[in-house]
């Protein structure tokens, strides 16, 4: 006796011999021209505004008063220093992130242990967390009214409003990318191929190097190129530990909102262009990965249907 | 396997406890002084309100985009596909600023819609605006893939059975896409809920009227006001919590009656 679920169409139905032009050939996967049409009209709509003109009006915004205050704005000393800090946070903080996520991954999805769903979910957490409370935990724990803060004042080190504090903030934001994208790629992927590796005689390291690293190295690198992307554009965070010091703790998304609440939009749409240029090389190697690694299991050409 | 667990620790689980321990050196009644306090309630209604419309109007966009994604061809089709994750990957803080130069009043857009009444900057309509925006890509990226997955042969089986084109879509699509849909739907609330770069230039940060949850704890930061941004920041994590904890029990129940 089978419940008879949404899925189960009624049977009646499916008996009637109903034969419509509709059921015949492709018009019965298919939808009417005109749905086809009106819904990629909506959708092209929807996404050019939200997506195609935000991009054209940074540029636009960016070169309104001439390429000399263009140039003239990101050359500024404070400016020069937030692009360095920028640069060197994400050098700090991609690459642990990048060994975390690989020793996550790895252990999630190739060994069987309690508490499984439980880090799964705390690896999550940085992308449920408000980016303003990642960053008002650093506070906490390490500012001068915080935990660490006074032993940590003591010894003239300096974490909140100074730049180890925006490489934590930005760690604990940019913390998830490259796990999350690695652990489903590896669960899907089993360990037979490690298991095989280990019958024929690899030792651990071996087996990483030349059976799992191979096998995830695109979505490796997808999460990388996240991973930085998030690194170098965080503003929630690494705005609340910071301290906005000009020329010292101003990443470059800092900065753009301090010229740009000094009415100074030129200033400050050219350093969001050099962020958007980012943005853009991110999006361009990304679709570059997705090419690459789904080249053998692209859709079949029969299931994409022509307007 | 250990190091993970260490690290994890070091990034995550001991700030965030510390986070919470520091609460308790409030009394509660000052604590339910800040967290329910009246500024506060308007900016959670603000928060949740404007992070419900932006996920539903994403879910519904976002299921459409997906569709034609997959399933129809067109020209310029593989540059929109790889355009649509430009939200993540755009720092906040330059989507908010351009978002505000749009929609500003002698904006690209708002020039033209606020002759027509519709003020977009500045007003709480705003803050759904750059919501939308950020959450953008969750629904379509959650919904492609499992699109991509359903075999035709399902949908032609439904057609041979004499189903129309709305049914087999209403009926067996449909039921498929179901959990992404609310993964997608879920993970586009919970960013909206939190996000803070993009809606502070485009709100206008009026107290009580266009102040976010996530802007009211920088408030009270810059005021050295730490307990009470902790108390807020508690109520914050509360609240996306048990949000998370609902849906993904929806989840587990569309899955196991879809399944």
């Amino acid at each position: 006796m089978v419940e008879p679920g949404p899925l189960r169409l009624n049977f009646m139905e499916q008996l009637k011999p109903k034969i419509t032009a509709n059921q015949r050939g492709g018009a019965a996967v298919n939808e009417p021209r005109f749905v086809r049409v009106g819904l990629i009209f909506a959708v092209l709509f929807f996404l050019g505004v939200f997506l195609v003109l935000p991009l054209v009006v940074v540029f636009v915004e960016a070169f309104k008063k001439g390429i000399e205050v263009y140039f003239a704005s990101v050359r500024e000393p404070n400016a020069a220093a937030a692009i360095w800090l920028t640069l060197l946070t994400a050098l700090i903080a991609v690459p642990t992130n990048i060994v975390f996520g690989v020793a996550a991954a790895w252990a999630i999805s190739k060994f069987e242990f309690p508490g499984k769903s439980l880090l799964v979910t705390l690896i999550d957490l940085p992308f449920s967390v408000s980016p303003v409370v990642s960053g008002l935990i650093y506070v906490l724990l390490f500012g001068l009214q915080g935990w660490l803060g006074p032993w940590l004042a003591e010894h003239d080190i300096k974490l909140i409003f100074a730049v180890p504090g925006i490489v934590l903030a930005t760690m604990f934001v940019t913390f998830p990318f490259v796990a999350r994208e690695l652990i489903p790629l590896m669960q899907a992927q089993g360990n037979e191929e490690e298991v095989a590796a280990r019958v024929l005689g690899a030792g651990g390291w071996q087996i990483f190097w030349r059976v799992t690293l191979p096998n995830i190295k695109w979505g490796l690198l997808y999460g990388v190129i996240l991973c930085n992307a998030r690194a170098m554009g965080e503003f929630g965070a690494v705005s609340v530990v910071s301290g906005h010091i000009r020329g010292l703790t101003n990443t470059i998304p800092l900065h753009v909102e301090i010229l740009y609440n000094e009415y100074n939009s030129a200033g400050a749409f050219a350093m969001a262009s050099l962020l958007t240029v980012l943005t853009l090389v991110t999006l361009a190697l990304k679709s570059l990965i997705d090419w690459k690694s789904k080249k053998n299991t692209t859709l079949s050409p029969e299931w994409t249907i022509r307007v | 396997m250990g190091f993970t667990v260490v690290y994890l620790s070091m990034i995550v689980l001991i700030p965030l406890s510390a986070a919470f321990l520091r609460t308790f050196a409030m009394s509660w009644d000052q604590f339910w002084a800040t967290v329910a306090g009246p500024r506060a309630l308007a900016s959670y209604r603000l928060s949740l309100g404007a992070s419900l419309v932006a996920a539903a109007v994403n879910t519904v966009m976002g299921l459409m985009a997906a569709w034609v994604l997959v399933r129809y061809e067109f020209p310029g089709k593989k540059l929109v596909d790889a355009l649509v994750d430009l939200p993540f990957a755009l720092p906040t803080a330059v989507a908010g600023i351009t978002l505000t130069a749009m929609f500003a009043g002698n904006g690209w857009l708002g020039s033209y819609l606020e002759p027509l009444g519709i003020k977009v900057a500045f007003t709480q309509l705003g803050v759904v605006v750059a919501l939308t925006f950020i959450g953008l890509p969750f629904v379509i990226r959650t919904v492609e893939p499992v699109l991509q997955d359903i075999d035709p042969e399902i949908e032609e089986a439904a057609a041979t059975l004499g189903a129309n084109r709305w049914q087999s879509w209403r009926r067996v699509i449909f039921p498929e896409l179901m959990p992404a849909l609310l993964t997608g739907f879920a993970l586009a609330f919970a960013r909206a809920v939190g996000e803070y770069g993009s809606v502070v230039f485009i709100s206008g940060n009026m107290p009580m009227r266009t102040e976010i949850t996530p802007l009211l704890i920088v408030t009270k930061l810059t005021q050295f006001d730490y307990a009470g941004a902790t108390a807020l920041a508690i109520a914050m994590l509360s609240m996306s919590f048990m949000l998370l904890l609902t849906i993904n029990l929806l989840q587990w129940w569309s899955r196991a009656r879809y399944a």
